[in-house]
């Protein structure tokens, strides 16, 4: 994969740009031996590295503010990086870098029940949202399964989901308001506790942003309170299309379900191996759940249940205890740590209309064949984003550039059934180059415009998203 | 101008912009009177762009052109037991206009409703666009799928941009199903003040509130707070009672099944429409709503209000030349809906105002869309 050419001019200018950031921050608050900065050469998609020039960790928005004013007027690239768990190479650095990490902003500023939001330092992690307000039944909706780690900063940007977004909506959809330093240092209030912000919808186009137009040192979330109960229940069919013909009918009957979630046989047969979760031997399995009190659970499942048994399950299990609800979830929370015992994977996220999943799902198999990688699916079918596992040896020589190219067919597939390269995990440096099966030159050079106007020198997180060769003239200047 | 497609209203922007002819966009022309004035040399309509193209109730997604009725959209998705889940507000009873709402209106000014709190705006339930920039390019964001987080997203930019960015064709929703009951709980007769905290102790409940409003007492009319619950038939009555039971103790509760219409007064502001006095809508963190209130209520001894959203939203009809903004004195903002005194949106703090100008500039470099109207 291909990065921008390091400057020469940044590089060689090292010493004096670390001495103008150490007089705005505490000495631990700046890191640039190599020996230390290297715990920052890459994210979650580790197949990429490179140690960063220098990592800051300031602890405010004044902070930020002094850092990045001080990058502006030196010329120096910023990667901003939250918990460092993309799996798109967002956070990934390029060797004449400062990686401005928020790790230590993770204080809670406010939090307020009868509006119903919380505002934190957005160097939070996603699950310690929901646990700073859970004393008071109330959570934070977007759980993406990464919730221990990543944090609010990372979700902003990424525009993250989660398991529950089919009802509750993504990160866009909870955020009310930012505070935002610019590329040059000045600090914005975007939106705030009141719903709908005046003007443009800035926020809208900042969250999913990818860390490219400004960094977030602060964010106003929405916050809920939690439904009175929950229970899954897991049905298991002897074909895809079933599957799918069933998730399809239950969306038609109206019911919504807080999740519904979808594991094809080989990710069944590995998540049995490793989590022993019970699952049938089937070739697809699907986990729905649905919230609220005993008698509204009930009532749903019933209808749920209903629609399934017209599909012939071979499998169906309500819950019938908290135990047996956990034993359900175990095996779907543990697909990618089952994953990851067994291989090196490669998680994709493409979207695809709902009602092309038999084909999606039969055309990736066939790309297994002749690619002689296994594949495993596992994903959220109320929304069509496929997370198919591709697994690899990354040990074997040419077997990563395999995935890799395998890969992008099958997200070229998505685009082509009518869906989208990414859904929840953002495009970060590896999706960038298939944009254009996305998007044409026009609607780049649209976007492109968006960033020429809140970063103009190019110098935040810019090798990310678009392909070098759209950006390339923006980034010299 | 009736342009019939997309590659003819393209042809159309890139000759109006190289004569410099500014052009005013025209869906159903209910809500023409939003926004600021705006100066125009000719008029474009999008009635070319009608008609659902693609709708899959399995996957509870929608496409259409920007000039569809949204009437047409509203039957097309009740056949199939599903519909827009914000709830679009229709203006014509507050701006006394006539004709049929687009669905390209309702996106180009982020017109959503009472289910707002709850389902979330217009631009929350839009996942697509296409539209025409002011150089004559066509441009798409988003799809129709609804997650989707490729490249930046336009779609959020796009919604309540007032056709100042670009020129909308089609658009795409995520849609959900109508539910299958509702019952609206009423607290009868209490204070403002009161009523701000029992909707917010209604929305911080478990029991998934879909309207929270409050009506003063107006004329011989007492005050009247309401909350809506909606979804399959026990359900709703197990929440229902459950609520009504937790509200009891702000004052007298009744229950009444089916109502849509109090909730289509609600959403369409009709209680305040029958004068020539503005209209404003203001947005402001529910607890302030009360302080909001009062301060308005000392200024202006004849300002009628009605609050949604739990009290984050407030609509306001006050004298034409009462500058209802110089009462804000909690965070938000205010919107001019109807009259001309003032300038129809709250000014933005320099530095915002300047990303917006130069985010316009970019979209429409010559300014020849809908100039002016956001200011
Ligand atoms: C096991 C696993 C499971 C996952 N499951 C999910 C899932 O279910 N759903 C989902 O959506 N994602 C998932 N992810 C992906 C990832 O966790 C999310 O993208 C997450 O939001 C990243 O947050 P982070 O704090 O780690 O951000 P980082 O990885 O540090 O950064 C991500 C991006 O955000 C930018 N950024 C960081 N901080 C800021 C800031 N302050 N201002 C502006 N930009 C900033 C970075 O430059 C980068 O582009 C998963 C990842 C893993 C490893």
């Amino acid at each position: 994969m291909e990065m921008p050419i390091p400057s020469e001019m940044v590089l060689s200018r090292k010493s004096d740009i670390v001495a103008r950031l150490r007089a705005v921050l505490s000495d631990d608050a700046i890191i640039s031996e190599p020996s230390q900065t290297q715990a920052y050469e890459c994210d979650a998609l580790t197949a990429y590295r490179c140690a960063p020039m220098a990592v800051v960790l300031p602890r405010n928005t004044q902070q930020v503010s002094d850092v990045l004013r001080i990058c502006f007027e030196l010329n120096v690239p910023v990667v901003p990086r939250g918990s460092g768990t993309s799996l798109a190479g967002g956070a990934l650095p390029t060797a004449d870098s400062v990686v401005l990490g928020v790790a230590r902003m993770n204080g809670v500023l406010e939090t307020n029940y009868d509006d119903r939001y919380i505002r934190v330092q957005s160097g939070r992690t996603n699950l310690s949202v929901t646990g700073a307000v859970e004393q008071n039944d109330f959570f934070y909706a977007p759980d993406p399964s990464s919730q221990l780690a990543c944090a609010i900063a990372g979700n902003v940007a990424m525009n993250s989901g989660g398991a529950h977004c089919l009802k509750y909506g993504v990160t866009t959809n909870n955020l009310l308001g930012v505070t935002m330093v610019m590329m040059n240092g000045e600090i914005v209030e975007i939106g705030g506790a009141h719903l709908d912000a005046a003007g443009l919808d800035l926020l809208g186009v900042i969250c999913g942003s990818e860390g490219q137009l400004g960094v977030v040192t602060e964010a106003t979330l929405r916050i809920l309170h939690k439904p009175e109960g929950a229970r899954p229940v897991l049905i298991g069919f002897d074909s895809n299309e079933v599957a799918g013909a069933c998730v399809s009918d239950i969306i038609k009957a109206g019911v919504l379900p807080v999740a519904i979630e979808f594991m094809d046989r080989p990710c069944i047969e590995a998540v049995e191996d490793f989590a022993k979760a019970g699952y049938p031997d089937a070739e697809a399995v699907l986990i729905i759940e649905v919230e609220g009190s005993e008698a509204e659970i009930a009532e749903q499942l019933e209808k749920i249940t209903a629609i399934a048994k017209q599909h012939n399950p071979i499998e169906l299990r309500e819950s019938k205890s908290s135990e047996e609800s956990a034993a359900i979830w175990a095996g779907r929370k543990a697909a990618f740590g089952a994953m990851g015992r067994i291989s090196d994977y490669m998680c994709l996220d493409g979207t695809i209309p709902v009602s092309e999943l038999p084909l999606v799902l039969r055309r990736i198999g066939e790309l297994s064949k002749q690619y002689g990688l296994k594949v495993a699916n596992v994903f959220h079918a109320g929304d069509g984003n496929m997370h198919p596992l591709i697994l690899f040896n990354a040990n074997k020589p040419g077997d990563l550039e395999l995935c890799e190219s395998m890969g992008a067919e099958i997200l070229k597939l998505c685009v082509e059934v009518g869906g989208c390269l990414t859904g929840e995990h953002g495009v970060g440096v590896e999706k960038r180059d298939l944009m254009m099966t996305q998007y044409n030159a026009a609607d780049i050079e649209t976007q492109l415009h968006v960033k020429d106007v809140f970063d103009p020198a190019w110098l935040l997180n810019a090798a990310k998203v678009f392909p070098l060769s759209t950006t390339k003239s923006r980034r010299a200047s | 101008m009736t342009p019939k497609d997309e590659q003819e209203l393209a042809q159309y922007v890139k000759d109006a912009g190289a004569n410099g002819r500014k052009l005013r966009i025209r869906g159903g022309g209910t809500r023409l009177a939003l926004g600021n004035a705006v100066s125009y040399d000719d008029m474009v309509s999008m009635d070319g762009f009608s008609g659902v193209s693609l709708y899959e109730p399995g996957a509870l997604t929608l496409v259409a052109g920007a000039g569809t009725p949204l009437r047409e959209i509203t039957e097309t998705l009740r056949k199939s037991g599903q519909q827009l889940p914000f709830e679009p507000m229709d203006h014509c009873a507050l701006l006394s206009s006539t004709g049929e709402p687009t669905i390209g209106g309702v996106v180009a000014c982020n017109i959503s409703g009472p289910r707002r709190i709850q389902a979330g705006a217009c631009r929350d339930s839009l996942i697509g666009v296409r539209f025409v920039n002011g150089q004559g390019d066509v441009i798409k964001n988003g799809g129709r799928v609804m997650k989707n987080v490729t490249g930046y997203d336009l779609v959020k930019l796009m919604a309540g941009s007032f056709g100042s960015l670009g020129i909308l064709t089609e658009v795409a929703f995520k849609v959900l199903p109508i539910p299958e009951t509702q019952t609206t709980i009423t607290l009868h007769e209490v204070d403002l003040d009161v009523a701000v905290q029992a909707m917010s102790s209604a929305l911080g409940s478990p029991f998934d509130v879909t309207g929270a409003a409050h009506l003063p007492a107006l004329e011989n009319t007492p005050s009247k707070t309401l909350l809506r619950i909606e979804g399959f038939a026990k359900s709703v009555k197990y929440r229902a009672d459950k609520l009504a039971a937790k509200l009891s103790r702000f004052g007298e509760v009744s229950q009444s099944y089916d109502d849509h219409d109090i909730w289509t007064d609600i959403q369409n502001v009709t209680r305040l429409s029958g004068t020539i006095d503005a209209i404003w809508r203001v947005s402001v963190k529910p607890s302030d709503a009360p302080q909001f209130c009062e301060t308005l209520a000392k200024n202006c001894p004849n300002a009628a209000v009605q609050l949604d959203w739990g009290g984050g939203l407030i609509w306001a009809r006050v004298p034409n030349d009462f500058d209802l903004r110089q009462c804000l004195n909690v965070a938000g903002h205010a919107t001019l809906i109807r009259g001309d005194g003032f300038a129809a949106f709250q000014p933005q703090p320099s530095v915002l105002a300047k990303v917006e100008q130069n985010l316009r500039q970019k979209f429409d470099p010559v300014g020849i869309l809908n100039t002016g109207i956001m200011g």
